[in-house]
């Protein structure tokens, strides 16, 4: 039943997005173009072209960021795990500042032709799989899932550092690039690259599909899961891989988006209370849609020619909710 | 007539324990030979440090030996696979579990991932057992209620559902009457004894508790500075093996109350 009314709002959600944005565009003309009408050109275009794409996007973001921080909970069993514990965040913004920041430093005129669009996603792609490649290297090695945990942080702290010493070399542009990169957007990609972006999120799924009964069997603590016939460090490797396919290419396609993986799974463990990852999972995915699709509805400032970093948006409406739920309930389902 | 010899489920054979460092092994107790019977209880008790938990680790594949062998059901534990090794050995752990949101339920539900499928639906087979590993407990009224809610005496019922569910012809328990009252130490053993004497699982449990173990237990592994014994409790009494427990300037041994005592 739940399910069918968070399906339900996901829709809702999806049109309301669709049909908001700096120009009004009337809903009966949002309809005739989603069903494939002749409607005036330029309408045609924003929609198919521009809302539409991002509206996926911003499913593909909430969905994906929410599982893969539900997973790096239940794995770390810390509240205050998020997909980016892993260092996939810093490890996307060390690639970033390298392309954006560091080719004055390191060539000069490179710079134009580095910056440009494909090329941060390479970058941010090539820098969390970089990070995450030692990490799985790690998380063979050591028998506590904790110091995976702690060796995820300190690359975050490594990568800031070198952020911070490239950043103080960097001319007002390059850092202004930078920082853009940082708000998150979900509105800057076009079919083909949410092709790609939804390629990958569909493995990245997969495998967190996968790894529902290995989830719940965490429950229990690490010594349990062994107990009962869970090969641990197997079953470590692939939720690792499933975050870092999701949370890796969700970052670099649209920006570090914070926030949203750390919240949306405590959210929905307060309205589902309960910790069976078999209705976790998709009540996380579900929820994560809506929460990414109203927020980038927000930041649209609908009717004006003003947008608000998503970045900003979803902590703005995320953190109140979470607050809220936690004192009211007064107890914290974990 | 010879009594019937009853099936061995887990015996060890010159087995020594301890951990490896780097140029010399740390040997904590060594030529151990013990049998366990099929539906039997048996306590494992020693002083703190001796090497009780090491031996458990041991006995369950958490560590290996530094030497000799350990069988269960006849085959060395060194060859079975993780998931072999969960359909025929579960355990109850002092450490707290993760998550206390799950209902009785469902912990005890998580004893069958062994048998589940892939995303671990329980079968109406499954939920049979779950049920009546739930009834053996006697907790079906608590089967709804978070684990959150329930106090320690609850929830160390709750974990021994749980490897009930199972279904495993060894349990281990390590020191399962830590944190209870006195009462509920008594309690907890003697479920341990009816569940062993009826549903004909070997149930190894480590203790503090040597007095009830004493009362309750069919069979003693006593571990002490020299050696490892193992025997019924009444002959280990004549035997002056507890005296050997602990360092007789506190408390010594009385063989007809078969209790310790203070020193006056």
């Amino acid at each position: 039943m739940a399910f069918i009314a968070l399906i339900v709002l996901v829709l809702l959600c999806f049109f309301i997005n669709i049909s908001l944005g700096s120009l009004s565009i009337p809903n009966k003309a949002i309809f005739n173009i989603l069903l494939g009408n002749n409607e005036n050109i330029s309408w045609h275009h924003i929609i198919i072209d521009y809302r539409l794409p991002k509206a996926v996007t911003a499913i593909i973001v909430g969905s994906g960021l929410g599982v893969s921080g539900l997973m790096m909970q239940t794995l770390f069993r810390n509240p205050l795990a998020g997909p980016f514990v892993l260092g996939i965040t810093s490890g996307a913004s060390l690639g970033v500042a390298i392309i954006t920041m560091g080719a004055s430093i390191l060539g000069g005129t490179l710079l134009g032709i580095l910056a440009s669009k494909w090329s941060i996603v390479i970058a941010a792609t090539f820098g969390s799989f970089l990070v995450l490649l030692v990490v799985l290297i790690v998380s063979t090695r050591v028998r506590d899932s904790m110091a995976i945990l702690i060796i995820g942080l300190m690359f975050g702290s490594i990568s800031t550092a070198v952020v911070n010493v490239l950043s103080y070399f960097s001319s007002a542009e390059e850092l202004q690039q930078y920082f853009f990169w940082g708000f998150g957007s979900l509105g800057n990609l076009s079919w083909n690259e949410v092709f790609i972006l939804f390629l990958i999120y569909a493995i990245g799924l997969l495998f967190s599909l996968t790894s529902v009964k290995t989830l719940n069997t965490l429950l229990l603590g690490e010594n349990y899961a062994i107990s009962l016939g869970l090969n641990i460090k197997k079953s470590r490797f692939i939720i690792i891989i499933a975050t870092s396919l999701l949370a890796g290419t969700i970052t670099a396609f649209t920006g570090p988006i914070a926030f949203i993986g750390l919240a949306i799974p405590h959210i929905t463990r307060q309205v589902f209370n309960t910790s069976n990852h078999k209705i976790l999972l998709p009540a996380v995915f579900l929820s994560g849609a809506i929460v990414m699709l109203i927020c980038d509805s927000i930041s649209q400032l609908p009717n004006s020619d003003y947008t608000l970093p998503i970045n900003a948006i979803t902590s703005l409406v995320g953190a109140p909710v979470v607050i809220w739920l936690l004192v009211r309930k007064r107890k914290m389902v974990f | 007539m010879t009594k019937d010899k009853q099936h061995i489920i887990l015996k060890t054979e010159n087995l020594a324990i301890g951990y490896k460092s780097k140029d010399s092994n740390n040997v904590v107790a060594s030529n151990i030979n013990i049998e366990l019977e099929q539906g039997k209880l048996v306590g494992l008790i020693g002083a703190n440090g001796i090497g009780k938990s090491t031996l458990l680790k041991t006995l369950t594949k958490v560590q290996n030996p530094l030497q000799g062998d350990v069988y269960l059901n006849n085959q060395d534990i060194s060859k079975y696979s993780a998931l072999e090794l969960a359909k025929v050995l579960s355990l109850v752990l002092t450490e707290p579990i993760a998550s206390k949101n799950l209902s009785v339920f469902e912990l005890v539900a998580l004893g069958r991932q062994p048998y589940t499928n892939w995303i671990g639906n329980l079968s109406k087979h499954d939920i049979a057992i779950v049920n009546n590993a739930l009834e053996q407990t006697n907790i079906s009224e608590l089967k709804q209620k978070k684990c959150f809610e329930l106090s320690d005496g609850q929830l160390q019922k709750v974990m021994i559902s749980r490897a009930l569910a199972q279904d495993t012809d060894l349990i281990i328990l390590d020191e399962p009457t830590t944190h209870l009252d006195m009462y509920h130490k008594a309690y907890i053993l003697k479920l341990l004894q009816r569940l062993a004497k009826d549903t004909g699982k070997t149930i190894l449990f480590s203790s503090h508790e040597i007095d009830l173990a004493i009362q309750l237990c069919d069979t003693l592994i006593v571990m002490t500075e020299t050696e490892v014994v193992s025997d019924e409790p009444c002959n280990l009494i004549s035997k002056g093996t507890f005296n050997a427990l602990f360092p007789e300037d506190l408390i010594s041994f009385d063989k007809i109350t078969g209790r310790f005592k203070v020193n006056k």
